[in-house]
């Protein structure tokens, strides 16, 4: 089934993202073993099982600078995964990951954000989790206030804030440190309209200056718009790669076929 | 693109990774200092009053209790305590703190020793916050007693606290990844602080075990309590600090001399080699597991 349009081989310089063969395996315990009594216990009664999950299979993903990739794929099929090996998060248990450049990934908007502390500690907090210095993020501060639009509420705490607040917070810093890769992993379905429109536009701005995109959704439209490329995942394999409408339509097809055989099952 | 350039790359993972996020550490130490104060009137006050108020009643309770005098008995018990309290205070609070930081750690790549480092960050800068209350009462008995209980020597304690620090380091990355496999490591843990905190002479002084092994002796005895001291004094490295410290602080304030108070060479050799010691132990682990936290957090 996988046809894999693995382009001409290049050298390994000219990728920003270089995802070789990649496997990750999770070793999923049949019970969740998290204390020391009950591993003893478990030894003693010879009952410690470890059960396989392979989540990606021998994934490689080539992506030159300036690209813009969707990932799509059905729930579960390691979209996320994916994500986290390229940044850094998991380390794959085959394979290689190579990355050139500065990395934000939103895999979830206010990741870092602490509610106890106010948004102007957040901001400085979350700038520096991304990896810049406290002079780089005093440079940008204004600006980032600006986009988030919560100069009324910098120094009150976050956890008075509502999820878009919070969400608005997290993008904000995200974005405007200009990462070479930036990851988002579905988190632009909260906030509202006018907002999300600001975050589409702010992405296609990066992409002009020469940013990095991976970009996770279930909205094809919106990867259309937003994407020049694509990968197709489902469990843990690379059904498709390469051209976005290709992809996507050849996606949407597919997944149109199978609602289709599933209503002709249930009559 | 990114206007940030880093002169230095150390290797994924390893320790040194660290001075790569020096602001974020910055950053993750002043929150926690902050937060633990931030609602409270005395505020950083407290750093200072807790050890104040805990060597007031521990005074009077054990000047009753020992019929044998330490002299400056505030003094020696705060000396012990401050540097316990350190050790118990970033350890305990190091434990914790991976699994405390899982959202973050699932979502963004960071050097994972960081969380752990700076909480022991954040208890070493408490610890001297807590030095003021050492302070206070030193100035109350310089006045009372009339004699200067400041001197020269008091500098050295600098190099205890360097050796603590590295010793605390080492002990947290231990204990931090410890608790991400095993989550019941911090009752044992708890119970092991309790047990810690009687074998480190912080309010009895390990010249009494001395005295009753000459007693034995005398009986005709063997003076296991000569033993037990010598186990104290080469094998708890916390007590090597206390010891230590209070050389440096305790020891120039008092008249008479006293033989279990005195420090050598060994000692400062033996306390450099535990810090080392456990930081290599701390880090060796701590490196080895961290791939495997996002597997259990």
């Amino acid at each position: 089934m996988s046809e894999n349009n693995t382009e001409i081989m290049n050298t390994d310089n000219e990728y920003i993202v270089d995802v070789d063969n990649v496997t990750v395996r999770f070793n999923k315990a049949s019970e969740k073993i998290d204390n020391l009594k009950e591993y003893v216990v478990k030894i003693l009664k010879r009952q410690l099982m470890f059960q396989e999950f392979i989540a990606l299979e021998d994934v490689s993903l080539k992506i030159k600078k300036g690209e813009a990739w969707a990932i799509i794929g059905t729930n579960g099929s390691g979209k996320s995964t994916l994500l986290k090996v390229i940044s850094r998060i998991l380390k794959p248990y085959k394979g290689t990951v190579k990355t050139n450049g500065t990395i934000a990934s939103l895999i979830e908007l206010g990741a870092g954000i602490d509610p106890k502390l106010t948004a102007r500690e957040n901001i400085y907090l979350n700038g520096c989790i991304l990896g810049h210095s406290r002079k780089f993020i005093d440079e940008k501060f204004d600006q980032i206030v600006e986009f988030s639009e919560l100069e009324e509420f910098l120094d009150s705490p976050v956890k008075n804030f509502s999820s878009g607040m919070k969400s608005r917070l997290g993008f904000s810093v995200a974005t405007m440190i200009e990462p070479d890769i930036l990851i988002v992993d579905e988190v632009l379905s909260v906030g509202d309209v006018l907002f999300r429109k600001k975050c589409m536009n702010k992405m296609n701005e990066m992409l002009k200056n020469g940013t990095t995109l991976l970009f996770v959704s279930h909205n094809m439209d919106q990867v259309k718009k937003l994407c020049n490329k694509g990968i197709w995942l489902n469990k843990g394999k690379v059904i498709m790669q390469g051209d976005i409408d290709e992809v996507a339509d050849e996606y949407t097809n597919t997944i149109e076929k199978r609602k289709e055989e599933e209503k002709k099952k249930k009559p | 693109m990114s206007s940030e350039k880093k002169t230095f790359k150390a290797k994924e993972g390893s320790f040194l990774e660290l001075f790569e996020y020096k602001d974020l550490l910055k950053e993750l130490v002043a929150r926690d200092i902050k937060l633990k104060y931030r609602r409270s009137i005395l505020g950083y006050l407290w750093s200072i009053l807790n050890p104040l108020l805990v060597m007031i009643i521990m005074s009077v309770v054990f000047s009753f209790l020992f019929r044998r005098g330490i002299e400056n008995f505030p003094i020696y018990l705060l000396c012990g305590r401050t540097m316990y309290e350190f050790v118990n205070q970033s350890s305990t609070k190091a434990l914790s703190a991976i699994t405390d930081n899982t959202s973050l750690l699932k979502k963004t790549y960071v050097s994972k020793f960081m969380f752990p480092m700076a909480r022991i960050t954040a208890s070493f800068v408490e610890f001297f916050f807590s030095l003021g209350a050492l302070l206070i009462v030193m100035i109350f008995f310089s006045i009372i007693k009339g004699e200067l209980m400041f001197s020269f020597w008091n500098l050295g304690f600098v190099l205890v606290v360097f050796e603590a620090y590295i010793f605390g380091m080492g002990l947290g990355f231990l204990l931090a990844q410890l608790n991400v496999f095993f989550r019941d490591i911090k009752y044992i843990y708890n119970a092991f602080m309790t047990m810690w905190i009687y074998c480190s002479a912080i309010f009895y002084d390990v010249g009494m075990f001395y005295e009753k092994a000459q007693q034995q002796l005398a009986a005709g005895g063997k003076p296991y309590a000569e033993y037990l001291a010598k186990i104290i004094e080469y094998g708890n490295p916390l007590y090597i600090y206390i010891k230590q410290f209070r050389f440096f602080v305790w020891e120039p304030a008092v008249n008479t001399s006293y033989n279990w108070a005195q420090v050598t060479m060994t000692d400062f050799i033996l306390g450099i080699a535990y810090a080392v010691l456990m930081f290599m132990i701390g880090t060796f682990f701590f490196k080895k597991s961290q791939d495997k936290f996002i597997l259990y957090i």
